[in-house]
Formats: C-alpha cells, sequence, structure tokens
C-alpha cells in the first residue's frame, strides 16, 4: 500500500473521551484564516524552493553529463543533498491535503526496485534470462517486456517514465521516477550494508568516451528525462499552492476547522506512522539497510532530520528559505497557546525534544557513521539513537492528538450519513 | 478532509456497537450471570440484525459500512483497499505502517548481505507479498506472453498408499502433493536453479444467449505446463489454477464465530432449497486439530496466520515458525533446489537458521493483514442499486452470499470484535458445477467444491488494478461472465440472471458495483 494517513481517526475516538476534560478557554484572538493563510504561504515557498533547488540540480545533472568527470558527477550528488533540504520539509503537507497526497508517489516514492532501471550487482538478486520481470534495466534494454506486453523504450520519454514504467504491474517498487530514481542514478547501488560507505557509481558509466557497464548514452538520457520529470512535477505542486490554486484555494475557502484538522492530521501522520513507523521503526527492527530512506547517497539523517524541520514549521507557522529570507505569520502555535496554554508548552516542548534527537542522529551521520551503519546489527550505541527518536516521534504525536481534542476539532460527521444518528437502533 | 470525518464517524459507531449495549448489561447483572443471560438476549439481537431483508425501498441501518466501526472512508483511488481499519487504537498504526513495510519488502536469495531480507526461494513465485496481492487487491490473469506471477497452479496427487489416506481422512493433509513439484508450481528461481516450469493457459470462446437475446461471450480456460524443469510430474497430477485473492476485511471473516457459519451449513439440503453449504475442515498446526476452514478459494486454510505462513513458504519460498523449511516448497527429488543456500543465518537465534521470518515480522504481517480495511459502499440509495439488490436477495443468491454477520466479542482484537459486518460470503463450500470444477479436491472441498467469495469490495476491483478479473482464476473479465459460470447449486439463481431483461440486469450489476 502506499502511506496514505490513518491517523486523526484514532485520534477522534480517543478523545470522545479526553474532550470533556479539556474546557477550551476564552475564544482565541488568532484568526483561523490567518493561520491558515500562513500554512499555505509556506507550502508555496516550500514547493518553489523545491523547484528552484531542483533547477540548480538540472544545471548540474547537464553540466556533468555534457562534460563528464569524477567532479561532475560530485557536484551533482551535491545539488541532489541541496535539492532535498526544503522537499523534505514538504512532507508535512501531505497526508490530509489531497492534491498533495494524490501526486506525492511521482517525486518520492520509495523503495524501488533498481533492477527496472539500470544494471544491479548479481548479490541482488538477478535470476534467470527468463525472468525477466525482475530486472527490466530499461537503460540496458531498448525493448522492454513488462506484462507481456514489449514496450518500445528505444527513446526515453517523459511518456516512458511516468505512464509506462512508474509503478508498472501494479507493483508499487516499481519506482521508475522522482527524488529516489535520480538519487540511484547518481549514487547506484549502496553493496555496503551496514558497514561504511555509500552507492560507488563510477562517473565513466556517463562517459561516452570510456563508458563503464555499458549504455552510458541511454543512461544519461534516463537521467535528464527523470530530472526534467521533477521538475515538470514541482512546478504544478507550486502553482496548486500559489494565490489562486486549488490546494491553497481548497484549504482557505473550505471549513475553517477543517483546514486547521488538516494540519495537526499531516504533523501526526508524517510523525507517527510514516517517520517512526515505516522510515524508521522497521529497518531498526530487521537492521536491514535497503531500509533506509535515502539508500543509495546514505542521505538518510538528512531526509529525517528535514522532516521534523517541516513539522516544526507548519507549527509554529514559520519557514527559512534556502536564500535565507523568511516566512512567517499567525500560526497553529498561537491558537493552542491561547486555547490551551499548558498544552502549547507541552507540545513545543515535545518537538523541541524530538529536534534534538534528531539532531543527534544527523551528527553522528556527519561525524562519519550512516544511517545505514546506525541500523545494523551489532550497533547498539547507533540503535539507541535511533530508537530515541522514534520514541521522541511517538511522544509528540501524543501531544498532537491531545492539540485535536483541546481545540474542539472533533467529532466531525460524515456527510450523507445514514445510520450515524441513531446508532443504538441498531440492535434493538 | 474526508478521511478525518470518516474516522469520527466510525468512533461512535462502535461506541454504540460495543459500548452502550456492555454499560447496560453491566450495570444490572453480576459478572458470574453475565454469560448465561447476556449471550442469550445477545444472540437474539444478532440474530434479528443479521437476518436478510425483506425491505428494499431504502438502505438497512448501517448497510453503508460493510466493516462496521472498521470500514474505510477514503479517496477511491488506486489504494482504496490499502487502508488500516478505521477503528484502529492510536497505538497500533505504526505496527500497521511497519507490517505494509514488510508485506511490501522485497526478498532477496541467499547469501546476501542483508541477513533480515535474505531466503528467497529456491523456488518462488514472487518476491513480495505485493506483487502478488497488487495493491492489497487481487492478482491478474498474465498477458499473452507474460510469465504468472500473481497467479499459480496448485498441485497434488490422489492418496494412494495407506497412510496418506489416512493423513487424509484424518484432516492431518488436506492434499498429497506431486512428488517432484511438491504442493505448487513455481515459475521462477534464484540464479543457478530452474524454475519448475510455466503456466500455459489456452481460451476457447463459450457463448452464452441470455433470455432477451444478447450474447455473452464467456472463456474457457485450458491449463497445462510448459518448460518442465524436473522432470515429468506425477501421471495422476491434478492441476488447480489460483488467482491471489483480495486482502480486504480477512481480519473480520476470521473473526466470525465458528458457531455462526456452522449453523448455515446444510450438506444434505434438508430445507430442499437445492443448496447444501458445507464447511471444510483442514488441519492447524497451532492448534493441533482440524478447524473449520475460512481462507483460499477451497476454504483450505483454517487461520490468517496459517494462510500467511503457507503463502510464505509456497509463494516465496520462505521458512516461518509454522512451517520451518527454508527450501520452501522444494521436495528432496530436486535435489540442487534442496542444496541451494537458504537465509535466516542472521538474527534468529536458536531457531539455527532454519527460519527466514522471524516472529517479530511475520506478526507484523498478520496483524496488517487482518487490518486491511473494507471500503465503504458507494450509491446505495440509488433507486437502481436497490432495486438490482431486491433482485439479487429475491433470485436466491443470498443462499450462499450470506449478506450479515455480528463478529465475536471476546478472543478477537479490538478492531474485529462485535461488529456488524456485510461480507456476502457464508465461508461454505458449494458445488459449482462441471464449469467451474478444478477436480481437485482440497481437504473436504471436492473438485467440484467452491468456497462462497466473499463480495464487498468487488465493485472497486478494477479501482485498484484495471487488469482484475473475477473468479478462482480470474478467467471471468466482468462481472456479468462470473455470474454466467455460477452452475451446480446455483443453477436456479443462474437462470434468473439469463431470465432478466436488460433494465433489470444493469440495476443487479449496479447493485454489485456499489458493494
Amino acid at each position: 500500500m502506499n502511506g496514505k494517513p490513518t491517523w486523526l481517526g484514532a485520534v477522534a475516538l480517543a478523545c470522545v473521551l479526553c474532550v470533556g476534560a479539556l474546557v477550551p478557554s476564552a475564544a482565541a484572538k488568532t484568526d483561523k484564516r490567518a493561520v491558515l493563510d500562513t500554512y499555505a504561504r509556506i507550502a508555496h515557498a516550500g514547493y518553489a524552493d523545491s523547484l528552484t533547488s531542483a533547477k540548480t540540480l538540472r544545471a548540474a545533472i547537464a553540466a556533468f553529463l555534457k562534460a563528464p568527470s569524477e567532479a561532475g558527477l560530485k557536484a551533482a550528488r551535491q545539488a541532489w543533498i541541496a535539492a532535498r533540504v526544503p522537499y523534505m520539509q514538504t512532507e508535512a503537507f501531505r497526508f490530509g491535503n489531497p492534491i498533495v497526497d494524490e501526486w506525492e508517489g511521482k517525486v518520492n516514492a520509495w523503495p524501488l526496485d533498481e533492477g527496472m532501471i539500470d544494471y544491479v550487482a548479481g548479490s541482488y538478486g538477478k535470476t534467470n534470462k527468463d525472468n525477466p520481470y525482475y530486472t527490466a534495466n530499461v537503460i540496458a534494454n531498448p525493448k522492454v517486456k513488462l506484462g507481456g506486453k514489449v514496450i518500445d523504450a528505444t527513446t526515453i520519454t517523459k511518456a516512458l517514465l511516468a505512464e509506462t514504467l512508474h509503478e508498472a504491474g501494479k507493483v508499487e517498487a516499481n519506482v521508475a521516477t522522482g527524488y529516489h530514481a535520480i538519487e540511484f542514478l547518481l549514487w547506484g547501488q549502496d553493496l555496503n550494508g551496514t558497514g561504511p560507505g555509500a552507492g560507488n557509481r563510477p562517473w565513466t558509466d556517463y562517459s561516452l568516451a570510456k563508458c563503464t557497464n555499458g549504455n552510458c548514452a541511454r543512461r544519461a538520457a534516463y537521467l535528464r528525462v527523470a530530472t526534467d520529470l521533477l521538475i515538470d512535477d514541482l512546478t504544478w505542486i507550486a502553482a496548486q499552492w500559489a494565490p489562486g490554486g486549488k490546494a491553497r484555494e481548497g484549504l482557505l475557502k473550505g471549513d475553517l476547522n477543517k483546514g486547521i484538522a488538516t494540519i495537526l492530521t499531516g504533523m501526526g501522520s508524517l510523525s507517527y506512522g510514516e517517520l517512526a513507523g515505516e522510515r524508521m521503526k522497521l529497518g531498526l527492527m530487521l537492521h536491514d539497510p535497503e531500509e533506509e530512506h535515502d539508500c543509495f547517497s546514505d542521505n538518510t539523517h538528512n531526509s529525517h532530520y528535514y522532516d521534523l524541520v517541516g513539522i516544526l514549521n507548519v507549527y509554529h507557522g514559520r519557514y527559512t528559505r534556502i536564500d535565507g529570507s523568511k516566512v512567517s505569520g499567525p500560526s497553529l502555535a498561537n491558537l493552542v497557546a491561547e486555547t490551551a496554554p499548558a498544552l502549547h508548552k507541552e507540545l513545543a516542548a515535545r518537538l523541541e525534544a524530538s529536534h534534538a534527537a534528531m539532531l543527534t542522529l544527523k551528527k553522528r551521520a556527519e561525524a562519519g557513521e550512516a544511517y545505514d551503519q546506525m541500523i545494523g546489527p551489532k550497533n547498539k550505541a547507533g540503535n539507541a539513537v535511533v530508537a530515541a527518536a522514534v520514541e521522541a516521534l511517538k511522544t509528540q504525536t501524543k501531544s498532537i492528538q491531545k492539540v485535536v481534542g483541546a481545540l474542539g476539532l472533533e467529532p466531525i460527521a460524515f456527510e450523507g450519513s445514514d445510520s450515524l444518528d441513531s446508532p443504538e437502533k441498531v440492535f434493538k | 478532509m474526508r478521511i478525518g470525518k470518516g474516522f469520527a464517524v466510525n468512533g461512535l459507531a462502535l461506541a454504540g456497537l460495543g459500548g452502550v449495549v456492555c454499560a447496560a448489561i453491566v450495570a444490572t447483572i453480576t459478572p458470574s450471570e453475565v454469560e448465561g443471560a447476556a449471550a442469550s438476549a445477545e444472540r437474539a439481537r444478532v440474530a434479528a440484525v443479521t437476518r436478510p431483508t425483506t425491505r428494499f425501498d431504502k438502505p438497512e441501518a448501517f448497510e453503508r459500512r460493510p466493516g462496521g466501526a472498521a470500514t474505510v472512508f477514503k479517496a477511491l483511488n488506486a489504494d482504496i483497499f490499502s487502508h488500516a481499519s478505521a477503528n484502529m487504537a492510536f497505538e497500533r498504526e505504526l505496527q500497521f505502517k511497519v507490517g505494509n513495510g514488510i508485506f511490501r519488502k522485497v526478498w532477496v536469495s541467499s547469501p546476501a548481505s542483508t541477513k533480515s531480507s535474505d531466503g528467497l526461494g529456491p523456488l518462488f513465485n514472487a518476491r513480495s507479498c505485493q506483487q502478488c496481492h497488487l495493491k492489497d487487491g487481487r492478482g491478474h490473469v498474465p498477458a499473452k506472453g507474460e510469465r504468472a506471477v500473481s497467479m499459480f497452479l496448485r498441485l497434488s496427487v490422489p492418496p494412494r498408499s495407506a497412510a496418506e489416506r489416512a493423513a487424509v481422512k484424518t484432516g492431518r493433509l488436506s492434499v498429497i502433493p506431486d512428488p517432484t513439484y511438491g504442493g505448487q508450481l513455481q515459475s521462477f528461481a534464484v540464479r543457478g536453479l530452474r524454475a519448475e516450469g510455466r503456466m500455459v493457459i489456452r481460451y476457447a470462446e463459450l457463448p452464452v444467449r441470455l433470455a432477451d437475446g444478447t450474447v455473452v461471450k464467456l472463456r474457457a480456460p485450458r491449463y497445462r505446463v510448459a518448460e518442465l524443469g524436473y522432470g515429468p510430474m506425477d501421471e495422476e497430477v491434478m492441476l488447480s489454477p489460483r488467482l491471489a485473492p483480495p486482502m480486504i476485511g480477512i481480519g473480520l471473516l476470521e473473526a466470525i464465530a465458528a458457531r455462526d457459519i456452522l449453523a448455515l451449513a446444510d450438506p444434505d439440503d434438508r430445507d430442499g432449497d437445492g443448496i447444501s453449504g458445507r464447511p471444510n475442515r483442514v488441519w492447524s498446526g497451532a492448534h493441533g486439530k482440524p478447524m473449520l476452514g475460512r481462507f483460499g478459494w477451497k476454504a483450505g486454510q483454517p487461520t490468517v496466520a496459517q494462510q500467511s505462513a503457507g503463502a510464505f513458504l509456497g509463494d516465496i519460498g520462505l521458512a516461518t515458525a509454522r512451517f520451518p523449511k527454508p527450501a520452501g516448497d522444494c521436495m528432496p527429488a530436486q535435489r540442487s533446489c534442496m542444496a541451494a543456500p537458504h537465509g535466516g543465518a542472521g538474527g534468529n537465534g536458536a531457531t539455527g537458521g532454519r527460519i527466514e521470518v522471524p516472529k517479530v515480522m511475520f506478526d507484523l504481517v498478520v496483524f496488517y493483514s487482518r487490518n486491511l480495511g473494507v471500503p465503504a459502499r458507494r450509491h446505495l440509495a440509488e433507486p437502481q442499486v436497490l432495486k438490482g439488490k431486491a433482485l439479487f436477495y429475491r433470485a436466491g443468491c443470498i443462499g450462499c452470499h450470506r449478506p450479515k454477520f455480528v463478529t465475536r466479542r471476546d478472543g478477537v482484537p479490538p478492531e474485529q470484535s462485535f461488529q456488524l459486518i456485510w461480507p456476502y460470503t457464508d465461508l461454505l463450500l458449494h458445488d459449482m458445477g462441471p464449469g467451474l470444477a478444478d477436480g481437485r479436491p482440497e481437504g473436504r472441498a471436492s473438485g467440484r467444491e467452491w468456497r462462497t467469495a466473499p463480495l464487498w469490495g468487488i465493485g472497486l476491483a478494477k479501482t485498484v488494478n484495471p487488469r482484475a478479473s473475477f473468479l478462482h482464476d480470474g478467467r471471468a473479465r466482468t462481472l456479468l461472465e462470473a455470474i454466467l459460470w455460477h452452475g451446480g447449486e446455483a443453477d436456479a439463481a443462474k437462470a434468473k440472471v439469463v431470465g432478466m431483461n436488460s433494465d433489470e440486469r444493469a440495476a443487479l450489476l449496479a447493485f454489485l458495483r456499489s458493494l
């Protein structure tokens, strides 16, 4: 399944019990529409920054492909890592904004079955020649057999990647587009397991003169097209959040409480199920480097860290853009502080505690122990750092849950519900 | 925000179903008396609410929620089968997400650097759970020239020795596997090994004329195996094609009390309605005795856990504590396969590397599987849908596609406890006639019997996977084709559909699409 939220429901259920205990205080001064406006402006700035940094990435890739070199590949990798900084902060807009949820799989789907895109090492589990399903390897094969049909991949186009190959055969691991496809093309497989080192693709994989691993022109074409596609997708989403854009309008012109609930749902679902659960707890439990969010580049520490920064942004209504300028305004934090001051203190402190835990993780990675090493089976100290971040995220989510109750955002009736009015009648 | 709303409603529904009733009882009766008095009062209430309706002027109370409080209210896209039970407590959601990660996990062959991911095969049909249960929905029939992944052939031979006959009779074994190829045909193998073979399907056109002159062209399949990798199969081998079934609602089906299912059985057709309904009895490793079979196309598995362990073993070649066979479905005659390296060397402690899916992972997959929620009904108040519902009931379809149950209150997880559910199945075996027969018995199921398939979510099958098709081998491309394949005990009901005019038929199908 794709990660979609199942978060606010649990909140609603739990708070049937808790709402009575929290008596909303005098009317809040903070205008809910103004809070949503700040939120939408941060979203727009974040996606616009993602777009800008993706264009920088495209320029670095273009320069590298024009004259392939070790330094050029390094510059492209640096640009990719920089591009992740604003993008990961926008993940707080997932889980609740339907436009974002529908779109997100195109740009950040993972984990990916890299054998569909390019060559992979033998230990990856490549099977017999008559098992083409697993290692379609589009870069090596101008004709690819998928779902019994021969697909003409002679020319690598946006349509081929986005419409034919992405989630081919409805298999979610068939990821052909987005940040992680580009990441794989820049770094290659990380064959170091939970040992040190990231993917180590040679720059000559893109050299027409000294081509390694074959098909260098096609590989370059794939990289170029995947990057163009990322830019198209980011352009589209940024427009949805611009003034007059559908995502912004939907939020500002809709029910205000619903909008505030959307912010909290995003914060809660990203903190808990997605980040603490699927991206961290699973890999820690399995000690499995494949379960690392940015597994080719060993950039996972930054991905996790900036996810958390994104959660802080939407709560405090502030965002520092990639050019250093600030976006800020009336915030959810203001609203909570007025309505339930003690709860605001609690949540703010827990968000800070998570930030500290993530920072520890990030610094550990920057000091030389990559995230995949931290989750290795024998690394007790590393495991503990990751586990502490998971715990902090769980704890902060409990406070987010309380905020939903304190703001009186539940229960919200479902339109057209026919049986809810008198549930007790069922067993009469 | 659609999601939040759905949840809030479900929370209230849960309180209504469980909490209110419970509080009333506790207030008046001491705990020791609760069992008898409450149980009989509750049984009467359950009997009343699960009785099929006879009124079709408007939807029934709660009909919108086929999964009770666990029903999913989410956007109708390809992810609609992938959401957790809506009544799941916050603390458990993380387990669901982690379980999803394992369900999606792509296994690799041994030896690999990743001990927690290796152990694939040596023979296998798929490399992950998700590869067959596409988007948690049903599999699809391979296209011409495509090697099947989400569909395969089950294999067995008739019991021949006294020991084999005794094992089948006592229920210890449901089938006797092919001596060389085992219980199913794996069409893939790890590098250096041969796959077992390739399933070949040939379709012949089979026109059916309806009373109003419309002709529906069915496709009648024939199966064989090409490219046998390990020599000939047994002369008496029986093949049964199986499509990966959708995953939604299986935890709720598991939570139906066995006695409620057995109460519907009528093996000798004493009521003379032409429909028998027999329970399958299959061996439960966990309980060490035969139990009611509920899962699989012939109800060949008693629990979600055993079904999952069976799928890990047969489909991906992974050993679990329940089936600690790292070589998967390899048979001793397949020597190269038995000798191939297997996974699970790391992290499994006392099991000595015989288990490739450790308990913690296995339990998460079972938890995830039990909690894939059933989507809410759509359009159920529209006159055409209500008309179709009436036709469905009056044609006798509900003789097997039983509309409602109330799940057990105790001994089941909270998400599944005491829910009014609408699976449209009785979980019993029925003779479906020669057209659908696979001629391969399984447990007590004969070669003509199949378990009534649940119909919940069937209207969204193609939303989740546009290539989805119906029946145990996906031969029916449309719901109408699926109905027309019904025979045997379903002959009378099918005849009614054949006799319908086009408006009636459209209404019937509109009802099915609203499920």
